[in-house]
């Protein structure tokens, strides 16, 4: 009874608001621009994507140059998944290619918006950072505490962005929608009309994977597929499993399409365990679903959120320094995918299990052991 | 509070001779919910769907048959998520992928949750630290235990030698057509822990140390060693679910999130008393498999996430409101 | 729930100057990190200002967690409640700073009407306070989840004054704790309610015997917890822009503010205990924090470091102690 009113009431003042402002994840016009860039040529040398970038509007920089040797100053979101513990050591190998870089203070926020707000503050009033690099936990909230920074030193963000084009230059690959769209298009151009396509996806709201379901989504309308389930995981594992078994036991599965591959080889498992011929499926290039493609061939496609990008940030700010124009305010770099022609090239058994094998990072040093190669 | 005597009629599903057994109501609970299940999707009585339920409830009610050691002696184990994320990340970076390794990784294990449990056992008994605490800085502690150990991302994967025990099925069995061997291991973990508490000494003097610890005390019990146990128990349990889990589903950094809550909400859905002195462990694991139930209700239903997570904390209330409202009506103030 | 609380014993002196103690040990460890460093930037007022203000939110929560705990329970519904508060806020106001006072009378209200369902949960049905708040946070989850990517909206630039503003050179978050924090002393110290928190947190059936209504005592005690959290994500809101909804359990603050409290020497069976110990708790762990950053610890570290600093700083107090633990 208590608990029918609190949920009642909750309710009612959530409603009297939530209708006026629902957020934007299904933009018509981002969908076309995100569509057309990932077959576009992108300017740089082929062949090294992290440097590579779309278009030819440049940031100029001879306002920050600077004699070297520099201290650059990192505000790091966390280190709490898979791709992010890939990403932070590129860019610690990154910086070890520049001897201009006198230090690299890491400060990480543990997932925490509050506790990186402090952290940009304590970083600022530390007085030692050339350049401060900021990869925001949460646009919004990120978006003050960057435009402060902003005023005292250059400022470089990547991954999520911020609301305020006050940084020198923003990194990030294509976007949501461009993962969202090869993932898509590939389970429409492989599945038969009317097939049981099912979404899982890892949790709702946050921006960056509710482009990435509506860009699919949109796709599977076109095509005529039939959505049968749209499902949390919590990218968990154990989660991902079920899921799939309560699905397969009611009826047939075609298509899985993920949001994120990390929980890719357990929703394959599910099948296996079931004694089913494996589906097509969307996964991402950890390396546990390459080697799983590799030894059993299903019909599948690797979109990547690459982690070479945290390369990216390094270079940039070493430019920056030196007073060289770098692309900006934007800089939106490739997004491959790997497919079964260009699997050959990324699976690795020497990797480990949750390696993202889109690093960029054969040729830095200390590879393959810091990543945790063999 | 009321004090009764101890042993007496606390373990319905234990209590016999002479007196009729008071079922506990977790197991109407547990058989209304299967059925509903069943007409809410049909497919679930083949043995597929019956096993699959099973199987993937193993890992819970392993670890809420451990909890509920620690309950009923008066405290909480929430280290015990983290134990799981140790023992499957550890076991991961241990084994390196040689599949030869496991037999002696799954010992190693064991021994890390020895170690967790007496460490625990001692920090709440010695140092006085309540187990709330004590338990919640053995989390934080060994969840960046686990990341250190593996530098943030798991270095090997699991062979099938390690996953056996969690995903394999024995095929060929008559009647039931196949059996999983995570729920043989249910079995025989539910039964010794059953015999432990129920037909030991060992489940008397816990139940002793809940319901009073000063009388306890006074009487000889030999409090700090009962207590110890009581938490190496559940970090066993919890090693044991780790191994399962790992098995069922792979490695991966975070598979242990969670659970610390959902044993001990299993162990109150069988109505275990907080604070101690009363629990039982056929009925912590019928805890278990109807919150797990509830959980596969939700999902055939296709009720969305939120609306399982209200249904959840509703349910959880209720459950101890019907055990208080039992227990008042049952005698005493 | 009172086998714990029957063996009361008389207060140590040991115990009332702990707190204070495991302050100036972190305290020097912090200069002396800074020192070694040579990083006198951070020995100055400013940053000592910078320093307490990183644990604004986790402040003001745990100041309301002090109540709880003082009266023998316990909240863990703070952090989904922050989450929501901020969320509902930032919905309401949308930027339009006319909807300022709705919204946060809105959020006031949603925080009174979660602590008195808690508190009910707990007094009237007898449910256990960790169950209760518990199931509280789970249903409080369930709402907000259910509006999942339904909310936009932003507190509109004047309600960020709240976090960001300054009065004669200190936040004006630093001054509103201040002031949270003096109220809840006087509360505490000088109210017949605050003894009665003591009373009841201290042995129920006594305080009941000698005439407090009890159940009374404990409802008010959620109230002012749930309130506390509100306004934690009134601050989470405005310091953010935004509410995300999972600002509040990014945080842990449900079991962070339960730490603090504890590390302040407020014992977690009730009625011994104070609010300036959880002060102490907090710009402790803020301290901690900050000597992290300095000496540039991993991440990882700091996590097991932080687990055990928590477990020794409660064995500080506890060790000395006859009392069996729960």
């Amino acid at each position: 009874m208590k608990k029918l009113l609190t949920a009642a009431l909750s309710a009612a003042l959530f409603a009297s608001t939530a209708q006026a402002q629902q957020l934007n994840f299904d933009d018509p016009a981002e969908f076309a621009r995100q569509r057309e860039m990932l077959t576009a040529k992108a300017n740089g040398p082929e062949g090294e994507p992290w440097v590579q970038y779309y278009g030819d509007q440049m940031a100029d920089t001879a306002q920050y140059k600077k004699e070297g040797p520099y201290t650059i100053c990192f505000s790091n979101a966390g280190v709490n998944n898979a791709w992010r513990v890939t990403g932070w050591t590129n860019m610690q190998a990154e910086v070890k290619l520049h001897p201009e870089i006198k230090e690299l203070i890491h400060v990480d926020a543990e997932g925490s918006d509050d506790k990186q707000i402090s952290d940009i503050d304590d970083l600022i009033n530390g007085g030692k950072c050339s350049v401060l690099i900021v990869s925001p936990n949460t646009t919004a909230a990120l978006t003050p505490a960057v435009e402060k920074a902003c005023a005292k030193l250059p400022v470089i963000v990547f991954d999520r962005g911020v609301n305020t084009k006050c940084p020198v230059t923003f990194i990030h690959p294509v976007g949501g929608y461009g993962f969202g769209i090869q993932a898509g298009e590939f389970v429409a151009a492989t599945a038969p009309a009317g097939a049981h396509v099912l979404m899982l996806r890892i949790v709702p709201g946050v921006d960056v994977l509710e482009t990435r379901a509506s860009a699919a989504k949109r796709i599977f309308k076109e095509k005529g597929l039939n959505v049968i389930g749209e499902e949390f995981t919590e990218g968990d594992n154990a989660k991902t499993k079920s899921i799939v078994e309560d699905y397969l036991q009611r009826g047939s599965i075609d298509a899985i399409w993920m949001d994120a591959g990390a929980t890719a080889v357990a929703a394959l498992e599910a099948f296996e365990d079931s004694g089913l011929p494996l589906p097509i499926i969307t996964g991402e290039d950890q390396q546990d679903f390459l080697m799983k493609w590799k030894a059993e061939g299903f019909k599948a496609i690797a979109p990547t959120y690459p982690t070479y990008q945290w390369r990216t940030p390094i270079i940039a700010a070493v430019k920056v320094l030196k007073g060289e124009a770098v692309p900006g305010p934007e800089w939106v770099m490739p997004q491959p995918s790997i497919t079964a022609e260009t699997l050959d090239q990324y699976v690795n058994d020497k990797m480990p299990p949750l390696h993202h094998a889109m690093c960029g990072c054969e040729k830095l040093p200390d590879y393959p052991a810091a990543w945790g190669g063999q | 509070m009321i004090q009764e005597t101890v042993g007496s009629a606390k373990a319905p599903g234990a209590a016999r001779g002479g007196r009729l057994p008071k079922i506990n109501p977790v197991f109407f609970v547990l058989a209304a919910l299967l059925v509903a299940i069943t007409l809410s999707n049909p497919n679930f009585v083949e043995p597929t769907g019956y096993m699959n339920f099973l199987k993937r409830a193993a890992p819970l009610a392993i670890l809420a048959a451990g909890q509920i050691y620690v309950i009923v002696s008066g405290g909480f184990d929430l280290s015990v998520g983290s134990v799981i994320t140790l023992t499957v990340v550890g076991s991961s970076v241990l084994l390196n992928n040689n599949a030869d390794a496991t037999w002696w990784v799954i010992p190693v294990m064991y021994a890390v949750g020895l170690a967790v449990g007496v460490v625990n056992g001692l920090v709440v008994s010695y140092l006085r630290v309540p187990s709330l605490i004590a338990t919640l800085g053995m989390m934080i502690t060994l969840n960046g235990a686990a990341f250190m150990w593996s530098s943030g991302s798991p270095r090997g994967y699991l062979p099938e030698t390690f996953r056996f025990f969690g995903r394999t099925n024995i095929q060929g069995i008559p009647l039931i057509q196949f059996l999983p061997v995570a729920l043989l291991v249910l079995i025989v973990v539910g039964l010794c822990l059953f015999w432990l508490m129920h037909r030991t000494n060992l489940g008397r003097l816990l139940h002793a140390i809940g319901d009073n610890p000063r009388a306890a005390q006074m009487s000889g019990v030999p409090l700090e060693r009962v207590r110890i146990i009581a938490f190496v128990i559940s970090s066993l349990s919890a090693v044991t679910a780790g191994i399962l889990l790992g098995g069922f589903a792979g490695v991966s950094t975070d598979v242990g999130v969670g659970y610390e809550l959902q044993a001990i909400t299993a162990c109150v859905i069988g109505g275990a008393q907080l604070l101690g002195g009363r629990g039982s462990v056929p009925a912590s694991i019928a805890g278990a498999l109807t919150l797990t139930a509830i959980f596969t209700l939700l999902n055939f239903i296709g009720l969305p996430k939120p609306v399982r997570d209200v249904v959840q904390g509703v349910i959880l209330i209720v459950a101890v409101v019907l055990a208080t409202y039992r227990r008042n009506r049952a005698g005493g103030t | 729930m009172n086998t714990a609380t029957l063996t009361k014993r008389p207060a140590w002196r040991m115990e009332r100057y702990a707190p204070a103690l495991l302050l100036a040990a972190a305290l020097a460890i912090y200069i002396a990190i800074a020192l070694s460093l040579g990083h006198t930037r951070f020995l100055t007022p400013e940053a000592a200002v910078s320093i307490l203000n990183r644990s604004i939110a986790l402040g003001i929560t745990a100041v309301g967690q002090t109540f709880a705990i003082l009266v023998g329970s316990i909240d863990l519904s703070v952090a989904h409640l922050i989450s929501a508060s901020a969320v509902v806020s930032s919905a309401i106001m949308n930027g339009d700073p006319a909807m300022m006072v709705p919204a946060v009378l809105a959020v006031l209200l949603m925080g009174a009407v979660v602590g008195t369902l808690n508190g009910l949960l707990i007094t009237k049905l007898e449910v256990n306070p960790l169950i209760a708040t518990l199931g509280m946070a789970l249903i409080i989850q369930g709402c907000l989840a259910s509006f999942h990517g339904r909310f936009g909206g932003s507190v509109p630039d004047a309600f960020q004054y709240f976090a960001y503003g300054e009065v004669l050179g200190l936040p004006v978050s630093l001054i509103v704790l201040a002031l949270l924090v003096l109220a809840a002393w006087a509360v505490l110290r000088f109210t017949r309610f605050g003894s009665n928190i003591y009373s009841v947190g201290g042995n129920r059936d006594t305080a009941r015997a000698a005439g407090i209504k009890t159940a009374r005592v404990v409802m008010a005690s959620h109230i002012i917890c749930s309130l506390c959290a509100s306004l934690a994500g009134l601050y989470l809101a405005s310091r953010l822009k935004s509410g995300s909804p999972w600002i509040g359990t990014e945080g842990a603050y449900d079991l962070e503010s339960i730490a603090v409290v504890v590390i302040g020497g407020t014992i977690l069976s009730g009625g011994k205990g104070g609010i300036w110990g959880t002060v102490a708790g907090v710009i402790i762990f803020s301290l901690i924090d900050s000597i992290f950053n300095l000496a540039g610890v991993d991440a990882f570290a700091k996590q097991v470091m932080r687990g055990i600093i928590i477990v020794a700083a409660v064995a500080f107090y506890a060790v000395r102690s006859k009392r069996i633990v729960a």
